[in-house]
């Protein structure tokens, strides 16, 4: 699948210092920021080229607050030209604090509003399967993110209909003021959920942990990451 | 006008494979299952993201509950996951301002066509009888745009025939009436023998600009009566804008907007306390444009 000359994991940090002109590799401290890496470099069926394929995978980011890691993968896996992120936020610029599907080609969802993306996705991953189609839907959201009401309406819903071309990244870094007693998988798996809980950092356990088998039945990878808020 | 919409729908759907249906609860007797019609249960904020969802994939959504869990309750993923997301879908509501007052409050929505106004892009249809609603929701599914339909109980004697724009119903001289949807008959027995224009609209947005100037440039005073179902004044600003270059008077009449009524009843004793009766409608076009001419 990779090319030679396509950019690499070690192209981030340039790729997002161009919208943060941060020398202190605040990046690396970007929760979601192995997680996207992942999922784009080794587990989604995309490409810049298949935007408006109906057969792709759906990578839905509804947490879409702090979006830089975002652009940078997108950027380095060619969906976005690099120097869209120098002036990124820029009146004119397709790049801003929360990304927009309409601006950005490869963007599946524009979020912002949290409690969005899980719907969305449920509805996306019912669409592929009511056409038939095999294509997987993952969607990413935040553990404080979860606080919204609307996510647990999705949450139960995809177990009932047993969506298991669905996805959820859950990436907890234990940023929710009133927190989730007994781990935030224990709020899938009532619901059933197939649930793994990984180190968010760790690629390895990552991909297998997304690209495990789960048949009948949606499932939920949570990311625990480094406390950040 | 609710069987008539389902009819239409489970017809459409039969030889139209993008057509899918997401309900919560409401109605889910009412169409027959089948893969297509998703029911997500008392899921309205899920219902609308669903149902924006599934259009993110190509298909045609009908998105259909009661009024105020169509619209107000779910009101931003209407916004966001439609509007903002740059995908179609149909809303379909019943029970528009008051069609069960004795349920109260909770269950009506007399805001519902002002909030769409707050977001671009949506078509709003109005229907005035049961015979216009196949039409509008047929034109509805063939579309890949946003549509609102708001189907009430309350209906007209006759329907009219479904175009884009109002229908002129009466010429008259001394000005014109609007009247949206269920209101005509009110309207027709209150300006009996008043010598006023009178249009019908079952679509109100967009709004037929062109056609309300030229009725009001056929007679010989500038003055608008706007009679909606829903709030009071909701197209008054359209009208504002179509008559821009125009010296005119215009007086709206709906839902009033000062006070909420704690009060139970029939949705005629709710009419009667909104002016939107026969004698609160005929008072008003007195007011405007004097008796009517058997009088006179």
């Amino acid at each position: 699948m990779t090319v030679q000359s396509e950019p690499g994991h070690a192209d981030l940090p340039a790729l997002f210092r161009r919208m943060t002109g941060d020398e202190k590799h605040e990046w690396a401290a970007a929760s979601t920021l192995d997680v996207l890496w992942v999922l784009y470099d080794r587990v989604l069926d995309v490409s810049p080229d298949r935007v408006d394929d109906p057969d792709r995978d759906r990578f839905l980011l509804s947490k879409g607050h702090g979006p830089m890691v975002y652009y940078a993968v997108l950027a380095a896996k060619g969906f976005l030209e690099p120097s869209l992120l120098d002036d990124w936020t820029s009146w004119g610029s397709p790049l801003g604090q929360h990304p927009d599907r309409v601006l950005v080609a490869g963007a599946e969802i524009g979020s912002g509003s949290l409690g969005h993306g899980l719907p969305l996705a449920v509805g996306t991953a019912l669409g592929l399967r009511l056409q038939g189609r095999s294509a997987r839907t993952v969607v990413l959201v935040g553990d404080a993110e979860l606080d919204e009401g609307s996510n647990h309406e999705a949450i139960a819903l995809a177990g009932r209909f047993g969506l298991d071309s669905l996805t959820t990244v859950v990436v907890d870094n234990e940023s929710g003021t009133h927190g989730w007693p007994g781990g935030v998988a224990a709020r899938f798996a009532v619901e059933g959920w197939q649930t793994s809980t990984v180190d968010g950092r760790d690629h390895g356990a990552l991909h297998d942990a997304l690209t495990q088998a789960h048949p009948g039945r949606p499932l939920v990878v949570v990311a625990k990451v480094e406390g950040e808020r | 006008m609710r069987q008539v919409f389902v009819d239409t729908v489970e017809e459409v759907m039969r030889h139209d494979p993008r057509v899918v249906v997401v309900l919560a609860e409401i109605s889910r007797d009412a169409f027959r299952p089948q893969e297509r019609v998703v029911n997500v249960g008392i899921r309205e904020q899920a219902m609308v993201g669903v149902g924006a969802g599934l259009a993110l994939t190509g298909m045609r959504p009908v998105v259909h509950s009661y009024a105020p869990f169509l619209v107000e309750r779910p009101f931003e993923q209407v916004k966001l996951d439609f509007g903002h997301q740059d995908v179609g879908g149909v809303l379909v509501s019943i029970g528009a301002s008051y069609d069960d007052p004795a349920w109260g409050r909770t269950h009506q929505a007399p805001g519902d066509v002002a909030l769409f106004d707050t977001l671009p892009g949506w078509t709003v249809h109005v229907p005035g009888h049961p015979e216009e609603v196949g039409p509008l929701v047929r034109r509805a599914l063939a579309g890949d745009d946003r549509v609102y339909i708001r189907l009430s109980l309350r209906r007209n004697a006759s329907p009219h025939p479904v175009v884009e724009g109002f229908t002129e119903v009466r010429r008259g001289a001394r000005g014109v009436v609007v009247a949206v949807g269920p209101v005509l008959d009110t309207v027709l027995a209150a300006t009996a023998g008043v010598d006023v224009t009178v249009l019908y609209a079952t679509t109100v947005r967009p709004f037929d600009a062109a056609g309300l100037l030229a009725a009001v440039r056929g007679g010989r005073a500038n003055d608008v009566l706007l009679v909606e179902p829903y709030l009071e004044g909701t197209s008054a600003h359209l009208v504002a804008e179509a008559l821009a270059d125009v010296p005119h008077r215009l007086r709206s009449l709906g839902v009033r907007r000062d006070a909420e009524l704690r009060a139970y009843g029939t949705a005629e004793d709710h009419d009667s306390a909104h002016d939107l009766d026969v004698p609160g409608v005929a008072a008003a076009v007195r007011r405007m444009f004097g008796p009517p001419a058997a009088a006179a």
